[in-house]
């Protein structure tokens, strides 16, 4: 391995763990800021120009409030619970293509950390080994509150992993790679995957809503029931942590169906920008517009849970195993159905 | 049983069909009454610069009154106190001395004044009770303090400013 391609890629891992701390940071601002705005509010606007430093704000009074660790609960599974949140929701970002590549210097730059051949199932793995963070959390707590919403979690979790695959594998019939970066490739100009999928896209959207503890799913946490759910007793950092990992699924979640279905870096006319710019703004302004859908899904996100109201524990059952899994098969063999007869045609 | 009025309705429970069960319409439907609402005038009042205007009978901090030449009005007849549900008021009464008419309006006044802004409730009926026209809840809201003492009020924070004289 020569020093340019580890260089290359230790700068590539840093610019994106920068970029979605920032993200992450200011989603807690952009969430109040849209809940103010929906609800004929303005949001926080004292720190700085119009709230803008609020997320340091916040940051800073989760920095120096006073940690509590419960005598009662198991002290090392207590700190591992919100390390391992955080930890594995840093991790999915790796092979998510973020641009075409780049030519610096005569070599050809991935935008991308790592391109896997199963891509996708590595993204499925770190998801679902995000829940052993809330589950352990829960655990240690040594709260029945606590306990309660670890178990909601991690059922939640097991229930939306199924359609979420499920949705995944039409999606698979049709694009006959697991590497995110073909899947992106693909997608090229507007030639996206949601007009093929549209009921897996919606089916991964509603799953991608519950797999990251989000509204209307959020019953892990839910406050008027639970207390605060899986981490009633974290305060300070740890808490901190907790809710930053939240804020991080959001941002790779948002970034997996941006890449799946709405393709990713690709834009309409992106070939004729690509000429005018050259090949090295190209990629980026690529990037830039997959940052750009980012954004919108985290919009969507924030919106949807300022709108909906959370679902019932045994609604939340019944839409995951009798409704959308269903669906997901159903729509796997629609898929199937589809694609042979345009092979015999 | 006969019923007592004819204004019972009795509603209609159908079925949801199949577009009401798919959810997704209404799900639809409450999100583009929200984003309506993005746009919508704020209702914010941005407190501490701007101050929402007092209704006609709002009750605020109370302010010991005084007469057209600058005399305080406040007689300590103990009135106000004794009708205060809260018992938050105190007072000890003094005698006007010589050469002090231009202060206080009658013979007795009161020399220490006292209301525990943590005990009113701002019932206003010590406004009610006092003859002379000399309390009245016309202040602003009470501010926030850190200590208990400092809630106490004394004649210093509940006196009005003295009227400017007149040959100034």
């Amino acid at each position: 391995m020569e020093l340019a391609f580890i260089i290359e890629k230790f700068a590539l891992i840093l610019v994106i763990f920068v970029i979605s701390l920032t993200i992450a940071a200011y989603s807690t601002l952009a969430e109040r800021k849209i809940a103010g705005f929906l609800q004929d509010r303005v949001g926080p606007n004292r720190a700085g120009p119009g709230g803008m430093f609020q997320p340091l704000a916040d940051g800073l009074k989760m920095f120096f409030k006073e940690e509590i660790i419960p005598t009662e609960s198991s002290t090392a599974l207590f700190i591992l619970g919100p390390s391992l949140a955080l930890f594995t929701s840093f991790l999915g970002s790796a092979v998510i293509p973020w641009g075409q590549d780049v030519e610096i210097a005569g070599r050809m730059v991935s935008l991308q950390i790592t391109d896997i051949n199963v891509g996708m199932l590595y993204i499925f793995g770190v998801v679902s080994l995000g829940v052993y963070g809330i589950m352990i959390g829960g655990w240690a707590s040594n709260n029945k509150f606590s306990l309660m919403g670890a178990v909601r979690a991690a059922s939640q979790n097991i229930s939306y992993e199924i359609p979420m695959g499920l949705s995944i594998i039409a999606l698979l019939m049709s694009t006959n790679t697991l590497s995110m970066k073909e899947i992106a490739e693909q997608q090229h100009g507007i030639n996206w995957n949601i007009f093929y999928q549209p009921l897996g896209f919606l089916i991964f959207l509603v799953c991608s809503f519950a797999e990251t503890n989000r509204t209307p799913f959020d019953l892990p946490e839910c406050e008027t029931e639970l207390v605060g759910g899986y981490h009633t007793e974290y305060s300070g950092f740890k808490m901190g942590a907790y809710m930053f990992a939240e804020y991080l699924n959001m941002f790779l979640a948002s970034a997996v169906m941006s890449t799946l279905y709405f393709g990713g870096y690709n834009y309409p006319g992106m070939d004729w920008v690509n000429e005018m710019a050259g090949s090295v703004i190209g990629p980026f302004i690529g990037m830039g517009v997959l940052i750009l859908k980012i954004f919108a899904f985290i919009f969507l996100f924030m919106w949807v849970r300022w709108t909906v109201p959370r679902f019932r524990y045994d609604q939340l059952m019944n839409l995951g195993w009798k409704i959308l899994i269903p669906l997901a098969i159903a729509n796997i063999v629609i898929t199937g159905i589809v694609i042979t007869i345009f092979e015999k045609l | 049983m006969e019923p007592l009025s004819n204004r019972k309705k009795v509603l209609e429970q159908k079925p949801m069909n199949f577009w009401e069960r798919l959810y997704l319409p209404a799900i639809f439907q409450g999100m583009i009454i929200t984003f309506r609402h993005m746009f919508k005038k704020k209702e914010t009042v941005f407190y501490p610069e701007f101050q929402r205007e007092f209704s006609e009978n709002w009750r605020g901090m109370h302010s010991l009154k005084r007469d057209e030449e600058g005399r305080e009005r406040c007689t300590a007849c103990g009135l106000c106190a004794l009708s205060c549900p809260a018992e938050a008021i105190t007072m000890i009464a003094a005698e006007r001395q010589k050469g002090e008419e231009a202060l206080y309006r009658e013979e007795k006044y009161a020399a220490v004044y006292e209301i525990n802004m943590l005990r009113c409730i701002f019932c206003g009926l010590c406004e009610e009770a006092c003859p002379k026209e000399a309390i009245y809840l016309d202040g602003p809201i009470v501010p926030a303090d850190y200590l208990r003492k400092d809630f106490i009020y004394g004649k210093d924070k509940l006196v009005e400013e003295p009227l400017k004289l007149q040959q100034d």
